[in-house]
């Protein structure tokens, strides 16, 4: 059976920059568990036999030619920007 | 103690097909900025990519001429994280099916040649360009952001700086000769990422690595590791530890400096692309692709040293860039010898090249210019004194040699009856000289040489020169 533990709960909270308090992180450990615990029914299906699937639609190879084509100018490409200059995505700076 | 050193190098390539890898936006180097991006790249809701299949023909191509075993069933998978510069928060590339594996390639240091594994070659989306403005904030261009990328990275089997150097000359060589990539680490569409650690001699287990960043040029490349190969010496010698870091090279203290310690592995939580379906590369396709795999430098350098007979240095020099050889090739094709247009491309060519810091391409001389040059010079038309001035000529402005020589009057005098004429008015003139020549002065011959040529202006044909002054004072 799973057991998710509070650190993975809040370890996953971080990876998807996700602010959780104490108190959710205790009741969402509890309610993950029952969700993965669920989901393992699965395991009972024998598919030994069974190739993963990576992909839900039975189609493959879906390319195009290499046309290149212009779409919109960088007025629309900025107009939903909350903050821009010069031409250029305005971001509050991030460290590395 | 004395210390081994392990460097294993990830190398970005990027594609030049004419749109991006998952969208039509123009692939451009140099545009204003936002100028080549759409909603797909711009990871609006709702929209779809569809796969460029000339970004998998070239990624296989690259795999390919890298000796790469390409995948049959292979796919692609997201990479999350969260930066400014991919405003998807995820980036498309390839986890646990890379277009390519298990390749290798021969590098060649200080005499001997050595054999460097490329554990894989997966395709991946570029991200858009970060300027930080040291007000707080930054600002992203979106232009780069979807440009196919193929990601090689070698098997730590470099074991020094040196090395490293040449397998990134290797690979920047044999990738440009494919056509898949134009390979300018100045413009970014070659990037480099080092792993280096050390290891007491005679142990299996590797060491904790660092990784290098801002490498921005090969020579970079190798002092970064010197650097950061005398500093994990010293931490160890020391009773150190090395902590497993990522160091950014600086090019004005030429050291390595800590960006930061890396804790655990990175959680990237890959999972299959959903919007992308899987690829099928049967071997028809593969096999069109490696039809279209053009000579590359190993066998063009051989093929000069066997069937042109140049020596191998020449043979080397020619085949550094794809440019250079190509240029070679038409210039023999337009008529010229072999050894005569390596002389001229690796002398005069290469000295105006590298002083005018220009390619080939950027310069008005053709390999058909060049050729005629040679031929004018080897079949006595000009000396090649003069074939210098139509050089000169040439490489600024073009035009047809046998014309420019011509125009500048610099037609050689090799007329037998002309010369004897001329020189036996300025014997005449210089008596005391023959008498001096008879009794066994040089210098007296260069004196009247040079009196020859002084008065037909350059122009009389010095060998034949020698001869007659020779053979008429001889008759005195």
């Amino acid at each position: 059976m799973s057991e998710i533990t509070k650190e993975q709960v809040l370890h996953v909270a971080h990876l998807a920059r996700l602010a959780i308090t104490d108190e959710e992180a205790e009741k969402m450990t509890k309610e993950l568990d029952a969700i993965i615990g669920y989901a393992e029914l699965l395991n009972e299906l024998d598919t030994d036999n069974v190739e993963p699937t990576t992909h839900v639609l039975d189609l493959k190879n879906v390319m195009r030619e290499d046309e290149p084509r212009k779409w919109i100018d960088r007025e629309d490409a900025l107009k939903n920007a909350p903050d821009e200059k010069n031409g250029q995505f305005r971001v509050p700076s991030i460290l590395d | 103690m004395n210390f081994e050193t392990i460097i294993g190098l990830e190398v970005h390539v990027e594609l030049k097909t004419k749109s991006k890898i998952f969208s039509p936006s123009p692939n451009a180097f140099g545009a204003e900025p936002n100028e080549n991006t759409n909603p797909i790249d711009l990871g609006y809701p709702g929209v779809l990519p569809v796969l460029n299949k000339e970004a998998v023909n070239f990624a296989m191509k690259a795999a390919m001429a890298l000796n790469c075993e390409i995948a049959t069933h292979t796919k692609f998978d997201r990479k999350n994280y969260f930066y400014p510069d991919n405003p998807k928060a995820y980036q498309i590339s390839q986890f646990d099916q890379p277009i390519g594996e298990n390749g290798w390639i021969e590098i060649e240091v200080d005499g001997y040649t050595k054999k460097i594994g490329i554990t894989r070659i997966h395709m991946e989306e570029d991200a858009g360009k970060l300027s930080h403005t040291g007000d707080g904030y930054s600002l992203v261009d979106y232009n780069r952001q979807g440009t196919p990328l193929i990601e090689i990275v070698s098997e730590p089997d470099l074991r020094t700086p040196a090395e490293a150097y040449a397998y990134l000359e290797k690979l920047r060589n044999i990738i440009q000769y494919t056509g898949v990539s134009d390979v300018k680490m100045e413009e970014g569409s070659l990037r480099c990422d080092a792993n280096i650690s050390l290891r007491p001699i005679g142990q299996e287990k590797f060491g904790t690595k660092a990784e290098l960043k801002n490498l921005n040029s090969f020579t970079f490349v190798q002092k970064g590791l010197e650097f950061e190969e005398k500093r994990q010496q010293k931490v160890l010698l020391a009773g150190g530890e090395i902590l497993q870091e990522t160091r950014r090279y600086d090019e004005s203290t030429k050291e390595t400096i800590l960006m930061r310690i890396k804790e655990g592995a990175d959680d990237y939580r890959y999972f299959p692309e959903p919007d992308l379906v899987p690829l099928y590369i049967d071997d028809a396709w593969k096999e069109r692709i490696r039809a279209s795999i053009p000579e590359l430098p190993d066998a063009r350098k051989a093929r000069y040293i066997n069937e042109l007979g140049l020596p191998a240095y020449d043979a080397m020099v020619l085949t550094l860039s794809v440019e250079m050889s190509d240029f070679f090739e038409a210039t023999l094709k337009a008529g010229a010898d072999a050894k005569g247009a390596s002389n001229w491309l690796m002398g005069e060519v290469s000295a105006y090249l590298n002083k005018q810091q220009k390619d080939l391409a950027d310069i008005a001389l053709t390999p058909e210019g060049l050729s005629k040059m040679i031929t004018l010079i080897e079949n006595g038309t000009i000396s090649s004194k003069m074939a210098k001035k139509v050089f000169a000529e040439l490489v600024e402005n073009g035009g047809d040699p046998e014309q420019i020589v011509k125009d500048k009057g610099l037609v050689q005098i090799s007329d037998e009856g002309q010369l004897t004429e001329i020189i036996t008015a300025i014997l005449d003139q210089n008596e005391q000289s023959v008498i001096d020549f008879k009794n066994g002065k040089d210098r007296a011959l260069g004196f009247l040489v040079g009196q020859v040529m002084k008065q037909t202006k350059g122009q009389a044909n010095p060998p034949m020169v020698n001869k007659i002054l020779v053979a008429e004072m001889n008759k005195r």
